[in-house]
């Protein structure tokens, strides 16, 4: 049995190139030992060619890859304790599902490697379907089965590539739920692929979002969500409204006054960043009132479309400069508008975020709805 | 966690079963596909199964070429024919396998190159490897009997680094000769069966995920273990089509033999050649044919049975 004195997983400056095009840029993460860690993502901007370099199925152009205090960059994939759930699960067809979930452990000798593989199957919950073939299972099935033939080994890390990609919505919820629960009961280090922001964000402890090959921002679910330091990052997880402003001066109770197409508006100091005077003033639609209660933040336009959602309505504000904000409105009783209306809309001083005006505000939107 | 339970994407039974059950009126009305069978049937029959007819009975005949031959159900013609060229039947059987072994072991390298490595020349390998079936079998045998004759480079090489003294040793050879000897003829199968060997290989090497093998790397297998566990057992349907597709015909070849071989290599193939076409006992070379047919018959189908409990996809 491998021990558990594992630690953390460091990349120092690992990078990787394909001929003459960068998949991945030097990249510097520390993984904590027993963390939930998601790499999130738009398709093509590096995240298996991350993930199979940790694996050691990919060999970095450079840098170095540690475990503790391990260097483990030279060393062949077979030699490394860290196992991958792939994309494509990779099952092996020509055994069944028990020996497919037996093979890490018989290849390392454990005697009880049958005994544990069964345990792990009873884990993912598929004890029953031990004999069967990986082809006679149902693509959620197999997906737990390659779960469980990576975790059975107790890797020290847990590369997870994209695992719940091919389920619905409903056994998607389901799995990350069951995911999580796998990850506190045996406390392994997991890394978690994914381009769905919603499960990066209700899965992770810490989430890098990761662009073109390169981290644009590191840190937990609330922090990047509150506080993005792109455009990418503000579009891609969830919505934003970005308004462009340019800063007045920094005057008292901590806030910035800024100006945007007319407007005198407030932002907390510390969500500007220092030195920049042309800004992507940043509102979350959900941080948005209808009506001036939301603080002393106001703006007004046309109502152009409302989505009635269950919990919520979504409503679009034209602004008389063409841009549409969108405000989301819990079903609660507040404040009502109509298609046509003309309505004001406000926030507090501490809901907005600045962004250095630079950057493309539309970046990273376009992925904003892939999963419903 | 009982919501994560998801029996009832699971099929319990058999798909096939369902789906033959739910529209058999319909699948029998069907009669094309026994339409389209219908001439490959018949060429079976006049090809296939009259001469067989026509060689067992035969094979019971009694007579002469002059007299005529007439069909008196003599059985001991299969007596005789055992008991006078057994030696010959199992010569054929050992150096048919001897020679598929060699092929596979050949093969089997060549073919996994350039299935999984050679990337754009693919394609042209594999016409390489065909390439000898652009010249007529016997022309391909008489110029092995050249380049392993006497004088030639090939020999006194193998005879200056004692080569031929290794395969005297091995008794392959019977002296410092390479032409005429169980080694000549055993070469000479291998070479003219080992594209039959080299193309189901890659056709089974080409379909393999290569992903599956990484997977087994990642899982803790050695090259030569995820080789073991899952390449090989991948590529068995390859293995099994090459390996009989080699084996077959090279138990009942006579050219290498007659060609390549001297009157201690004889194989059965040279010797119904000669029943047939120079003793003219045509009940013996038939009676041979049968036993070198039912031999073979049952030789695959053992193997077949066998290589089938193994863990065939
Ligand atoms: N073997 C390779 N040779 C050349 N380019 C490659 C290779 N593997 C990946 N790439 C390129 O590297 C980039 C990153 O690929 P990668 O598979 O890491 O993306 P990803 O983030 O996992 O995307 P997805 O979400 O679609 O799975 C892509 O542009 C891809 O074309
Ligand atoms: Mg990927």
């Amino acid at each position: 049995m491998a021990g558990h004195e594992s630690g953390d997983l460091r990349l120092a400056g690992i990078s990787k190139q394909f001929e003459a095009f960068t998949a991945v840029h030097p990249l510097d993460l520390t993984v904590p030992a027993g963390s939930f860690f998601a790499l999130l993502g738009p398709s093509g901007c590096g995240k298996t060619t991350t993930l199979r370099m940790v694996a050691g199925l990919e060999e970095p152009t450079g840098g170095r890859i540690l475990i503790g205090d391990k260097d483990i960059t030279d060393t062949r994939a077979y030699q490394r304790n860290v196992n991958t759930v792939f994309q494509s699960y990779a099952l092996f067809p020509h055994m069944s599902v028990v020996d497919n979930v037996s093979f890490g452990l018989k290849r390392r000798g454990d005697k009880n490697a049958d005994r544990k593989a069964k345990e792990a199957l009873e884990l993912v919950q598929l004890g029953e379907v031990a004999r069967k073939r990986p082809s006679q299972l149902s693509g959620g099935m197999q997906q737990r089965v390659a779960l469980a033939r990576a975790i059975v080994n107790r890797p020290d890390v847990l590369l997870l590539d994209e695992p719940l990609g091919a389920l619905d919505l409903k056994l998607r919820r389901q799995m990350q739920i069951e995911l999580k629960r796998i990850q506190s009961e045996v406390g392994l280090t997991f890394i978690h692929v994914t381009h769905d922001q919603e499960e990066a964000m209700t899965m992770a402890d810490t989430i890098a979002v990761m662009n073109s090959g390169r981290v644009e921002q590191l840190g937990d679910p609330a922090t990047l969500y509150e506080h993005p330091r792109s455009t990418f990052v503000a579009n891609f997880l969830g919505q934003s409204n970005l308004l462009r402003a340019t800063v007045d001066r920094g005057e008292g109770n901590g806030v910035v006054e800024v100006t945007s197409h007319g407007h005198r508006l407030e932002v907390r100091r510390d969500h500007v960043p220092a030195g920049v005077r042309d800004i992507w003033l940043g509102v979350r639609p959900e941080k948005l009132r209808l009506g001036d209660s939301g603080g002393p933040n106001r703006l007004s336009g046309q109502v152009t479309d409302v989505s009635f959602t269950g919990v919520a309505t979504q409503y679009l504000v034209r602004m008389p400069w063409g841009r549409e904000l969108v405000v989301v409105q819990q079903n609660d009783g507040s404040g009502r508008a109509r298609a046509g209306e003309t309505v004001t809309i406000s926030w507090a001083a501490e809901h907005g975020f600045a962004l250095d005006a630079s950057q493309d505000a539309d970046a990273g939107a376009q992925l904003e709805d892939d999963h419903g | 966690m009982a919501s994560v339970h998801a029996p009832q994407v699971e099929p319990q039974a058999p798909a096939l079963s369902t789906g033959s059950a739910t529209t058999p009126a319909r699948r029998r009305r069907n009669v094309v596909p026994y339409v389209l069978l219908l001439p490959g049937m018949l060429w079976l029959v006049v090809f296939f199964v009259v001469p067989m007819i026509t060689l067992a009975s035969q094979s019971l005949q009694e007579g002469s070429v002059d007299q005529g031959y007439v069909f008196t159900g003599n059985v001991g013609v299969y007596g005789e024919a055992l008991s006078q060229y057994w030696e010959q039947l199992v010569r054929s059987i050992g150096y048919a396998a001897s020679a598929t072994v060699l092929a596979l072991l050949f093969g089997y390298p060549l073919a996994y190159f350039i299935a999984q490595k050679a990337g754009r020349w693919k394609n042209i390998l594999l016409v390489l490897v065909i390439a000898p079936f652009f010249t007529s079998f016997l022309i391909r045998t008489l110029a092995r009997q050249t380049i392993l004759s006497d004088g030639g480079w090939v020999a006194t090489a193998a005879k200056t680094t004692h080569v031929t003294d290794l395969l005297q040793l091995l008794r392959l050879t019977e002296n410092d000769r390479l032409m005429a000897s169980k080694f000549a003829v055993i070469c000479g199968l291998t070479y003219n069966f080992l594209p039959f060997m080299i193309l189901p290989l890659y056709a089974s090497l080409e379909r393999l995920d290569g992903r599956l093998v990484e997977a087994a790397g990642d899982l803790y297998a050695s090259p030569r273990e995820a080789f073991r566990h899952v390449t090989w057992p991948l590529s068995l349907p390859g293995v099994v089509a090459g390996t009989l597709l080699t084996f077959i015909p090279a138990a009942g070849d006579f050219i290498n033999s007659k060609l390549l071989g001297n009157t201690n290599t004889v194989m059965i193939g040279q010797v119904i050649d000669a029943q047939f076409l120079r003793v003219l006992n045509y009940p013996l070379a038939a009676a041979l044919s049968f036993v070198l047919l039912v031999l073979i018959v049952t030789l695959v189908a053992v193997y077949v049975r066998r290589a089938g409990t193994e863990e065939l996809v």
